[in-house]
């Protein structure tokens, strides 16, 4: 076998068929066979048949598989998320549109492949629906501007857009990401705003006269758990008012439902892996077990923890971002597991009430090292 | 036995229906043929014949150079009316060839059948040689060779490649279906020249005629033939089942080990076409001077397999299955996934044309514009050499050759699985053939530094070792004296 590999590799047996091709080259010119010809057909490069498949239509289906939540969040929360969608989407085409023409980049092609506005409808989708519209364009278009153009546009930005939107809102108008509507329950006891009492709420950035922050607004079910907990008030206690439902908060709880039906259709569709979402909110939902279990008093149980929150928007929608995400299998259960694992330590002993961004941002910076301790056994090596 | 799973792979439509409604036809012979002198892998055999000499028909015209190398024969009786560098199929480069111009005759150069029980296996090996044997599959490496490698092992499993998991090629499907006797009494005399122990032969399912034809053949085999069980195994169609590490694989559990050869762990692939091409020239002293050539696609009139004379213009052996019907948006030599587009069709049949695509645009699913990679993973699912192809396009992109060789640019088989499940549109296919020489280039340069560094150390320690050997005469001498 060596002299096989040798003589494959060995310069010198290249050598007689070069002196014929050179010799002969130099007869071909002298008698003009060889000028130029003209190609008769068109030729490629193979394979010449590519399953039908593009950026927009993956981005497109994730489109699709978050209106369940969209539907459930109106249901709950008003009409206004649909006004922050519209917002948040025509800012990051805006921006993007703006960062491509700077860029010297085709319009067409790149607005179209739909992840702008995925960032867009991602960052709408975790603020108030009745934050002012501000925030949510200041929000995309820092997305896309710092977080993705800065880095080289689609596909080369290390952290996830949308999250590092609305991380720099949550650290800057912390009060503003505060205001959430409560779901629209008869025991509750509050006004609800009409549409147009949303609207002018969104775009002048105060309440209509009529209407107070206070007799509106409610803290989300985290939020109030939180400050229950601090107040000395046992789990119990905290999770005995009306903001809470059968497994985590009302409305909420719904949301995340329908999160999961779209994430399950995704990995139907398989535009995502099971890896991420699964090793995320198992890491989420083992050391909550393990807490509720020794001290039921001060810890949330493992649903209250999957159906709170960005839990499932997180799981199926975010983490799942395949540019910032990592890239074997093993990376991907390392990585979701991360998220998932510090999501619930900043939820339980952190200073904010949820920590799906963060943990998604810590782990994006994590991904480079992951991916250079977990690259896949290749086909004929030693395991 | 349930074969192991092949890592990723695709379902590719197979359209091979279209050219297995007929039966094989046998083409006219041509009035001129077009011999490249290296259409096998290795190196280019050299002219035996000079330009206006005469040759008969299976006479050699070209010897083979080096280890792997393969004769060549003339595959009509003429006169050579040149040798020259000709466009070829198989070559970006016009390569050196011999033409031959038909004198009308049918005069055949006398090669006597050989009683193969006479033979010693490396006799056999050697004769083989001579009959210009290589690899029908499509990647023509010489067969004597590979059966020499073959007999280093200790114990050989010979793997007989009926699977064609390329789509359209159907070349295989229907020699197994008409020529079944001929692919077992091949099968016996490689076995014979290998040794081997075992035999198997693989044919994915959607080749049910094929299945029954060589299970037929098998029962009413002739008590000639040496190994009377080949195993005939069942694979699922997924393409690229047929590729040889995938083959190996598949029958034998084991894995070819990266850089090495499958006769490292015991296995020797060889086509169905290889074996029946053996059986003729052993049998009836035929060589190597046809092959069946699978004419389909959308644009040709009567598609077809059709045993065409080595050298044939394409042109001719299409205008034989009735010629182009309608625009023709790519003329493809070999499958869609790792054919080669022709520019044009006034080019030779050479012995790696499997089959000729004449493609409609209907056909075809061109590549859309190129998009960032959004590291989807779609191709590191569909690879079956198990890389993460999206990993590989990034480094390729950066030059980084150290970082591809960690992710094992050169265990890509090129297949193109990635390319067509990726939503990017990117050509990552054609990325990695380009970038493997750059790190060939590396990886001896590296080896090259190795050696210089391990030298430049070992004369160190030997100088170091020499001064302190004489400090120490000198100290004792020292010491004597003193």
């Amino acid at each position: 076998m060596p002299w096989a590999q040798e003589a494959l590799e060995r310069p010198c047996t290249l050598v007689a068929l070069d002196k014929i091709r050179f010799i002969l080259w130099g007869r071909a010119q002298h008698d003009g066979q060889l000028t130029s010809m003209s190609p008769q057909f068109p030729t490629a490069a193979a394979p010449h048949v590519i399953a039908p498949n593009s950026v927009r239509r993956v981005m497109g289906l994730v489109l699709c598989t978050l209106v369940p939540a969209i539907v459930m969040h109106v249901i709950f929360f008003g009409a206004g998320i649909l006004v922050q969608l519209l917002l948040g989407i025509a800012t990051a085409l805006a921006a993007e549109a703006f960062a491509l023409r700077l860029r010297h980049r085709p319009l067409g092609a790149f607005l179209s492949d739909g992840s702008a506005i995925i960032t867009g409808v991602l960052i709408a989708m975790c603020l108030p629906p009745l934050a002012p519209w501000w925030l949510i364009a200041s929000g995309s278009a820092f997305a896309i501007l710092l977080a993705k153009h800065l880095y080289g546009g689609i596909g080369m930005n290390p952290f996830n857009p949308a999250m590092v939107g609305y991380a720099v809102l949550l650290v800057s108008f912390p009060v503003q990401l505060t205001q959430w509507l409560p779901p629209p329950l008869a025991d509750l006891q509050i006004l609800r705003p009409s549409f147009s009492d949303s609207l002018y709420t969104i775009f002048m950035g105060h309440l209509p006269a009529h209407l107070t922050w206070d007799a509106i607004t409610s803290p989300t079910p985290l939020n109030s758990l939180r400050t229950s907990l601090a107040m000395g008030h046992t789990m119990q206690e905290a999770q005995s008012g009306p903001l809470f439902g059968v497994l985590g908060g009302r409305g909420w709880e719904w949301i995340n439902l329908a999160l999961l039906i779209g994430g399950i259709w995704l990995l139907a569709l398989r535009i995502i892996r099971w890896h991420i979402p699964v090793a995320m909110l198992a890491a989420m939902a083992i050391p909550a077990a393990i807490l509720h279990v020794l001290d039921p008093g001060s810890y949330a149980g493992p649903l209250f923890h999957l159906t709170s929150g960005a839990s499932m928007l997180g799981a199926f929608f975010i983490a799942t971002d395949p540019v910032s995400a990592a890239t074997s299998n093993r990376g991907k259960l390392i990585y979701g597991a991360g998220i998932g694992a510090i999501t619930f330590v900043i939820r339980t002993w952190g200073g904010y009430p949820d920590g799906v961004a963060f943990a998604v941002l810590l782990m994006n910076a994590a991904v480079p090292l992951i991916d250079r301790y977990t690259i896949p056994r290749i086909y004929g090596h030693a395991r | 036995m349930t074969a192991p799973a092949m890592h990723g792979g695709l379902r590719l439509a197979g359209n091979k229906k279209r050219s297995t409604q007929s039966a094989l036809r046998i083409a006219a012979a041509p009035s001129q043929v077009v011999l490249p002198l290296d259409q096998h892998a290795g190196t280019a055999a050299t002219p035996l014949v000079q330009v206006g000499e005469r040759v008969l028909r299976g006479q050699p015209i070209a010897q083979p150079q080096g280890e792997i190398s393969a004769w060549l024969h003339a595959s009509i009786a003429g006169h050579v009316s040149a040798i020259e560098l000709r466009p070829t199929p198989h070559r970006q480069q016009p390569a050196p060839c011999i033409v031959i111009d038909s004198d009308g005759s049918e005069e055949s150069a006398a090669h006597e059948p050989v009683d193969v029980d006479r033979l010693d296996a490396v006799a056999l090996c050697e004769h083989i040689a001579a009959g210009g044997m290589v690899g029908l599959g499509g990647a023509v490496f010489p067969t004597a060779p590979k059966l020499l490698l073959g007999r280093q092992a200790d114990e050989v499993h010979l793997i007989l490649n009926g699977a064609e998991c390329e789509p359209w090629i159907s070349c295989d499907d229907m020699l197994m279906r008409e020529r079944a006797a001929d692919i077992l009494r091949g099968a016996s005399i490689l076995c014979r020249a290998l040794s081997a122990a075992r035999c198997s032969l693989v044919i994915e399912d959607d080749k049910p005629e094929a299945i029954l034809a060589m299970q037929a053949a098998q029962s009413a085999a002739h008590p000639n033939i040496h190994v009377p069980n080949i195993d005939v195994r069942v694979v699922p169609t997924i393409y690229p089942a047929g590729g040889e590490n995938q083959l190996v694989t598949t029958v034998t559990g084991l894995e070819v080990p990266s850089g090495g050869l499958p006769s490292d762990i015991g296995a020797i692939c060889h086509n169905v076409g290889t074996a029946a091409a053996v059986a003729r020239w052993i049998d009836h002293g035929e060589p190597l001077i046809r092959r069946i050539v699978t004419v389909t696609g959308s644009g040709v009139a009567e598609a077809s397999n059709i045993e065409v004379v080595l050298g044939t213009s394409i042109a001719d052996v299409i205008a034989q299955c009735g010629g182009y019907s309608g625009r023709v948006a790519r003329l493809l030599m070999g499958g869609s996934m790792m054919g080669r587009a022709l520019a044009s069709d006034a080019l030779p049949v050479v012995k790696a044309s499997n089959c000729l695509v004449v493609a409609l645009p209907t056909d075809l699913q061109p590549r859309g514009t190129e998009m960032p990679c959004i590291r989807c993973g779609n191709c590191s699912e569909a690879c079956p050499a198990m890389l993460l192809p999206q990993q590989l396009h990034w480094f390729a992109r950066a030059q980084d050759l150290p970082a591809l060789d960690l992710h094992g640019l050169l265990d890509c088989i090129e297949c193109g699985c990635c390319d067509h499940v990726c939503p990017s549109q990117i050509p990552l296919t054609q990325q990695f053939r380009d970038a493997k020489p750059a790190l060939t280039a590396h990886r001896s340069a590296q080896a090259a530094a190795t050696l210089a560094r391990t030298r430049f150390e070992a004369r160190d320690a030997r100088l170091a070792r020499l001064e302190s050997e004489r400090q120490a005469k000198l100290a004792e001498r020292r010491k004597s004296v003193g």
